[in-house]
């Protein structure tokens, strides 16, 4: 007869502990690898902007110059791509899922000032380099036309001479041509 | 000749929690007729290939379903890996068959929960969710999620699971068949379980065929197929045989699922195994995918198809997903014919629907 079938495994329970925990008062335990919610080591960002082209649900922003990165909580389903794309890993995930809000609403990170103040001078001092260097470029540019210049005054006469008899050549060719411009000139 | 009358079942009926509606033609308490419509969660998760490029289309495939969430994202994954023409390394195809067999094993002890509570016997139910919680841990100390794997990507995986994790799997699947071995012979023997299971609902193999059912609801009318048996993943590395069924009522139906636990436990141990120890993850994929592929798999409530076509651009053109409730409903409706209003419920949940998937 299949009646109380159930009857070994209820006894069971009887003498077993409990498998559930009282929760707020014993704290959950996560795993090691717990797909939480991502956190950013916002100082070493470089602001490439790979983590907001990949992102699946569109959450995140970066702006490079104001040192900004930003998410918003409730649209990211962690699902980890933007951990796996970061060049320069410093994106993970971390324990501890997205508490409820009263309110949607990005999460803004800003670099520290010292970090911010470091990399305005290395932009200032990029700048100033890249300014030099096309100074240098023009000014050496200037000088190659000088120099070219120089060279044609020197040894232009009989260049001039025989572009002259080119042209000569050329109006010849085409006498039409040749009277034309002196018309038009009047 | 009763009366005929017409009574709704759901969109929202405490059986499921998914949103299904049938008209039920009724002859006094007997149904003659029952007429589906499903279209209350459609999400348009399809259409979402003109925003989102193929990587990010993996993220958005696995969330097509909450159970068989990892089935989803390795059918897209493999689709695409098939119009790409790349092999992905052996211990990536034994990662994702180990976690393909874990989903497998909580969706089953999910439904064997769910079929418990269905026909009123909550202890059964508890019991059987205690069990999946297991399950549930080990997918949550190898992916970092409980539901939501997410670590497939086009050309492998993006996890490891490390020989300890693989020791703990091991370990705990063992433990969890033994516990489930107990509660077989209350699913199996139990006189109340009986009454409300045997003879219910009966589909026979021609039926089953003809109306075109796939997964656990057709091997338990006695057709023996497992799209496993194509080798998709690395099923083609271990040993596999379908768990068949011939009676085709609810009780053979609930049979099938519960020894295809046992199968799981089993085929995880093979893998393990058979895992070769060091290697890479993931081979790069270079460019974008530009041809079609038709990929079957078989996930736990049955044959998913997924359709991806790609024309070199990084938005694919088109992702189809044909999923397994979808074919399974013409079955049911006819299951539901000459049954007892009271076993309309049951019958309903026997099919394993999952209708989020159905409409994505």
């Amino acid at each position: 007869m299949g009646i109380l079938k159930y009857a070994p495994q209820a006894l069971k329970n009887l003498f077993l502990p409990p498998v559930t925990t009282s929760y707020p008062a014993v704290p959950f335990e996560y795993p090691e690898g717990s797909r939480g919610h991502i956190e950013i080591d916002i100082d070493d960002c470089i602001g490439c902007g790979m983590c907001v082209r990949c992102c699946p649900c569109g959450t995140l922003s970066v702006d490079r110059i104001k040192g900004t990165w930003s998410i918003d909580r409730f649209d990211c389903i962690a699902c980890g791509f933007c951990v796996e794309k970061c060049p320069k890993k410093c994106l993970h995930m971390a324990k501890g899922y997205q508490t409820p809000g009263g309110e949607k609403g990005s999460v803004t990170y800003t670099k520290s000032p010292e970090v911010l103040a470091a990399e305005e001078q290395k932009r200032q001092e990029a700048a100033a380099k890249a300014a030099a260097a096309k100074k240098a470029r023009e000014e050496a540019a200037k000088k190659k036309a000088a120099e070219e210049a120089a060279a044609q005054a020197a040894g232009g006469a009989g260049a001039a001479a025989q572009a002259a008899g080119g042209a000569g050549a050329a109006a010849a060719g085409a006498p039409d041509a040749g009277k034309a411009a002196p018309a038009g000139g009047v | 000749m009763g009366k005929r009358s017409v009574i709704p079942f759901g969109p929202q009926h405490p059986v499921l929690p998914e949103p299904i509606h049938l008209d039920l033609v009724i002859e006094d308490e007997r149904v003659i007729e029952a007429i589906p419509s499903v279209g209350f969660v459609h999400r348009g998760l399809e259409s979402l290939v003109d925003k989102r490029d193929f990587n990010q289309m993996t993220y958005v495939a696995e969330r097509t379903c909450g159970i068989c969430s990892f089935q989803h994202g390795m059918g897209y994954c493999e689709a695409v890996e098939h119009i790409f023409d790349v092999d992905i390394p052996i211990r990536a195809k034994f990662l994702r068959t180990i976690w393909a067999e874990l989903g497998r094993m909580h969706s089953h002890l999910l439904w064997l929960g769910l079929l418990a509570d269905a026909f009123g016997y909550e202890n059964l139910f508890y019991q059987a969710w205690r069990i999946r919680e297991k399950v549930l841990d080990m997918i949550e100390m190898t992916t970092g999620a409980r539901l939501i794997f997410s670590v497939n990507k086009v050309g492998g995986v993006i996890k490891d699971i490390t020989a300890d994790q693989l020791r703990i799997i091991d370990g705990t699947v063992t433990e969890v068949e033994a516990e489930l071995r107990d509660l077989e012979q209350v699913f199996l023997e139990d006189s109340t379980v009986k009454s409300r299971l045997v003879g219910i609902g009966i589909l026979t193999k021609e039926q089953a065929h003809d109306l075109g059912c796939c997964g656990p609801v057709a091997r338990a009318s006695g057709i023996s197929c497992d799209m496993r048996r194509l080798g998709y993943a690395a099923y083609s590395m271990l040993d596999l045989e379908p768990v068949v069924a011939t009676e085709g009522d609810c009780f053979a139906r609930c049979k099938c699922r519960l020894y295809e636990v046992y199968q799981s436990v089993d085929l995880i141990r093979q893998a393990i195994t058979k895992m070769p120890k060091e290697q890479e993850l993931a081979v790069p994929v270079k460019g974008n995918p530009n041809g079609e592929y038709f990929m079957r798999l078989e996930q736990p409530r049955g044959e998913a198809y997924y359709y991806v076509k790609g024309s070199g651009k990084p938005f694919i053109d088109r992702l189809r997903i044909r999923t397994p409730t979808f074919a399974n409903l013409p079955g049911l409706c006819e299951m539901l014919k000459n049954t007892e209003l009271s076993d309309v419920g049951l019958l309903v949940v026997t099919i394993d629907p999952c209708i989020s998937c159905t409409e994505r």
